[in-house]
C-alpha cells in the first residue's frame, strides 16, 4: 500500500503526517509547470477518467493539466445528467469502467459519500473532486499548500473561513487539514449558514466579518451560491455585502496584513469586493498553480509501486 | 553484521575530486561554448558544487545545476512506496552548452539514462559527458563516464557509498559486504 493508501477521499481520515507528505511531494511538482516542456513520464500510460457528475470547469481542468503533465491518458466523462438516479447507475458507470481497466478515476458527484461508494466498488485508485457537501480534498490540500507557501507554516496560524459554511465541502476539507496541522480554525457567516453544531467542531465562530478580520492571519472566503438567496437562508446577495462582505474598507481597519484565499469562481461584489480579489493581499491565483502541483502530487502517490516487488529492489540501492 | 571498509577517506577525496577537475577542464579546453556542471541529486549535486569550486579557482567560467531524476527512473511502478522527489534547477539555457553531468556513483547506467532523457526535456546541449567519483561497473545500459575518480570492482553482495559532509557530516566512500546469512 502508498504511504496515502489506494484512495483520497477525504481529509478527515488522513493522519498529518499524510498530509505533510502530499505537502511536501508538491513542492518540486510546481517546478515542472514552470519548464517549456511541462511534461514527466511518471505516469505514462496510466489510463485516468475524470467522472464529474456535476459541471466543472476549474477543478477538471486543473486535474486534467496534472494528469497530462505526468504523461498520464485522460478520459473526460461528464455524465451531467441531472436525473441520474444516485445509487444504482454509479454502481453500473463503476463496473463498466472496471471492464475497461482504467487505473484512476477523479470524480465529482452531487451526493455526499459518492467517492466513497465508488471506491468501495471499483479496484482503480479514486480521488474524490467534491462529493455533495461532504468534502473536497484537494482543494483542501492546496489551500494548506498556499498558506504553507506564504507564512512558512501551519502551526498556529489563525485561518477564518468565511461565507456559506453549511454547504461548503471547501470548508469542512479545510477544516480537517488546518486543525490536523496546528492552525487555529475560524468560521465566521450569518447563523442561518453555519451547521448547527458548529461550536463541537473546536472552531471559534465570529457573527461579524470585522471581529474575523481583527483575529485572523486569513480569510478563505467561500463563494456564496446565489441560490440562497431565493432559498431564504439570506436576505438578499446586497445586505449580504454589506455585513459579511470582505472589502478594502474593512482589510484596511486590520492589525496586519491578511492573506486571503478564495476557491473560486468568485461572486465579484457579493463575498468578496474586486479590489481585494485583485489586491496585494490576495493569494487567489496562487491557489490555482498550487492546486495543479497538488494535484500532480496526488496522482503520484496514489499511483504507486508494487510492494512485492519493493523488496527485491531494496537488496540494490545504488545504480 | 556488515562490515564496511573505507577506499577513499577525506583527503583522497580531495584528491581525487581536484583531479577530475583538472580533467574536465582539459576536456573542455578546445571547446568555444559554456561549460555546465549538473550534478544528480542528491550527492551529485554537492560534487558538483566542488567541482565548480574547483574549476572556477582555474579561472574557467563554470554554471552549475540541479537534477532530479526520480520521475524518469524506469522502474518507478515497481520500485514501492514512493520515491521522494528532490528539486531540480537549472538555471541557465540548454541549448548548446557543454554539459558534464555529475554524480557519485556509476552502476547500472539506469539513473544517467533517465537524467539524460530528462536534460533532453529541457533543451538541446551541444555535447554532454559523465563525471563520477567512484566506477562500479557493473552496467546494464551502454553508458560511460567520461572522467572518472576511482574504478573499483565489486560482489554481488557489497555495495559502494559515498559520503559527503553536507549532507553526512564527514566525506569518505566505503564499501559494505553484506555477511553471509
Amino acid at each position: 500500500m502508498t504511504p496515502l493508501g489506494k484512495d483520497l477521499l477525504d481529509l478527515e481520515s488522513l493522519s498529518a503526517e499524510q498530509i505533510r507528505l502530499v505537502l511536501d511531494t508538491a513542492e518540486p511538482f510546481k517546478e515542472i509547470s514552470e519548464r517549456a516542456i511541462k511534461k514527466v513520464p511518471a505516469l505514462r500510460g496510466q489510463t485516468i477518467v475524470n467522472l464529474f457528475f456535476e459541471a466543472s470547469t476549474r477543478t477538471r481542468t486543473s486535474f486534467e493539466f496534472a494528469e497530462k503533465r505526468l504523461s498520464a491518458d485522460t478520459v473526460n466523462v461528464a455524465a451531467s445528467g441531472s436525473s441520474v438516479s444516485k445509487g444504482e447507475t454509479l454502481v453500473d458507470t463503476a463496473r463498466n469502467l472496471e471492464a475497461m481497466r482504467i487505473d484512476m478515476v477523479v470524480i465529482r458527484h452531487g451526493a455526499s459519500g459518492a467517492a466513497r461508494f465508488l471506491a468501495d466498488r471499483i479496484e482503480s485508485n479514486v480521488i474524490n473532486a467534491g462529493d455533495g457537501t461532504h468534502e473536497h480534498p484537494t482543494q483542501g490540500l492546496l489551500d494548506l499548500l498556499t498558506l504553507r507557501t506564504k507564512f512558512g507554516r501551519l502551526e498556529g496560524l489563525k485561518v477564518c473561513i468565511c461565507g456559506d459554511v453549511l454547504h461548503s465541502r471547501v470548508a469542512r476539507s479545510n477544516l480537517w487539514g488546518l486543525q490536523k496541522l496546528g492552525a487555529q480554525v475560524g468560521v465566521c457567516g450569518p447563523r442561518s449558514l453555519l451547521p448547527n453544531a458548529i461550536d463541537d467542531f473546536g472552531v471559534t465562530v465570529f457573527d461579524r466579518i470585522e471581529a474575523a478580520i481583527e483575529w485572523a492571519d486569513a480569510l478563505n472566503v467561500l463563494r456564496l451560491q446565489l441560490e440562497r438567496m431565493t432559498a431564504g437562508y439570506i436576505p438578499s446577495l446586497r445586505e449580504y455585502n454589506r455585513v459579511f462582505g470582505v472589502t478594502r474598507a474593512r482589510l484596511e481597519k486590520a492589525p496586519r496584513d491578511l492573506v486571503i484565499l478564495h476557491p473560486g469562481p468568485m461572486n465579484r461584489g457579493v463575498e468578496i469586493d474586486s479590489d481585494v480579489a485583485d489586491g496585494p493581499h490576495s493569494v487567489i491565483l496562487d491557489q490555482v498553480t498550487n492546486g495543479v502541483a497538488v494535484r500532480m502530487a496526488v496522482l503520484y502517490l496514489l499511483a504507486g509501486g508494487r510492494p512485492e516487488l519493493a523488496e527485491a529492489a531494496k537488496g540494490q540501492g545504488e545504480r | 553484521m556488515p562490515k564496511a571498509a573505507t577506499i577513499l577517506d577525506a583527503r583522497a577525496m580531495e584528491r581525487t575530486l581536484k583531479r577530475m577537475a583538472d580533467q574536465i577542464v582539459e576536456r573542455h579546453a578546445a571547446a568555444d561554448r559554456p561549460l555546465v556542471l549538473i550534478g544528480i541529486q542528491r550527492r551529485g549535486v554537492q560534487l558538483a558544487d566542488r567541482l565548480a569550486a574547483l574549476i572556477r579557482a582555474q579561472d574557467v567560467a563554470v554554471q552549475r545545476g540541479a537534477l532530479d531524476i526520480t520521475l524518469y527512473r524506469d522502474d518507478l511502478q515497481t520500485v514501492g512506496p514512493r520515491p521522494v522527489v528532490g528539486a531540480t534547477h537549472l538555471p541557465f539555457e540548454v541549448d548548446g552548452t557543454e554539459v558534464v553531468i555529475v554524480d557519485d556513483v556509476l552502476y547500472t547506467g539506469r539513473t544517467v539514462r533517465a537524467a539524460l532523457d530528462e536534460l533532453a526535456d529541457f533543451g538541446r546541449p551541444a555535447r554532454i559527458g559523465l563525471a563520477v567519483l567512484v566506477d562500479r561497473g557493473g552496467r546494464e545500459l551502454p553508458i560511460h563516464a567520461d572522467v572518472v575518480g576511482k574504478t573499483i570492482e565489486l560482489d554481488g553482495d557489497q555495495r559502494v557509498d559515498v559520503q559527503v559532509h553536507e549532507l553526512d557530516g564527514a566525506d569518505a566512500v566505503t564499501v559494505t559486504t553484506r555477511a553471509a546469512a
